[in-house]
């Protein structure tokens, strides 16, 4: 018992992680709202930076800015002191990523709603159905 | 770096997070995401990724919370789930 909450709360970042990421897909698959969807979508994205974040992280170390650094060239920093920047480098890059595909899914769903009249999926499917049909 | 402090800011990420999903209205959706995002920022300012911390604070809460709300306005609040 006490090794399985060490296990649950030992980890409870990556538990997270599962839980937003799971939260997000439920948006994408289950919500029929096309903003609803977008939200789906950048909860996903975040989920996946929170969990890259969590590698980086360790107990008992600092912020990657190397202290004493002037004036003792040879003094070399340990990696230990020190959270691991390169997961945060690689997390900089997806976050300025998800706000371009963010801008470009609701410009996709304000043309979707000046052509169709509405945001929800299956009105639109219905809509559409209706024009395929009129025109035969 | 205090690890109750980062359990207590991840369960209000996930609360901010279903609330976000669940309101039936789109411009409440928004600033709740907006909050989720704000949200997950303090968590990686608390978990020393400072650099990622405040890009989301400025991209993620802001520049997406103001494409949101410009996207309700130009189309409609009402949604059915």
């Amino acid at each position: 018992m006490n090794e399985w909450i060490a296990f649950l709360a030992g980890k409870f970042n990556y538990w997270g992680f599962i839980v937003l990421m799971m939260i997000g897909i439920y948006a994408i698959i289950a919500k029929k709202n096309l903003i609803k969807k977008i939200i789906g979508m950048n909860i996903f994205q975040t989920a996946i930076i929170l969990f890259y974040v969590s590698t980086a992280a360790k107990r008992d170390a600092g912020i990657p800015i190397i202290t004493h650094g002037h004036g003792m060239s040879g003094h070399s920093a340990r990696a230990v002191d020190y959270i691991n920047p390169l997961p945060h480098v690689l997390m900089l890059t997806a976050i300025v990523v998800s706000v371009a595909t963010l801008g470009v899914a609701l410009t996709l769903a304000v043309k979707v709603y000046r052509q169709y009249g509405s945001l929800e999926e299956d009105e639109i499917a219905d809509s559409i159905r209706a024009r395929a049909g009129g025109d035969q | 770096m205090s690890w109750p402090m980062d359990m207590l800011i991840l369960v209000f990420v996930i609360i901010s997070g279903i609330g976000a999903i669940t309101v039936r209205d789109l411009l409440g959706a928004a600033i709740l995401f907006g909050a989720y995002s704000f949200l997950m920022c303090i968590l990686w300012a608390i978990m020393g990724a400072v650099d990622v911390a405040f890009t989301e604070a400025s991209v993620g809460a802001g520049v997406s919370t103001v494409l949101f709300v410009a996207a309700v306005f130009r189309t409609t609040r009402r949604t059915r789930d």
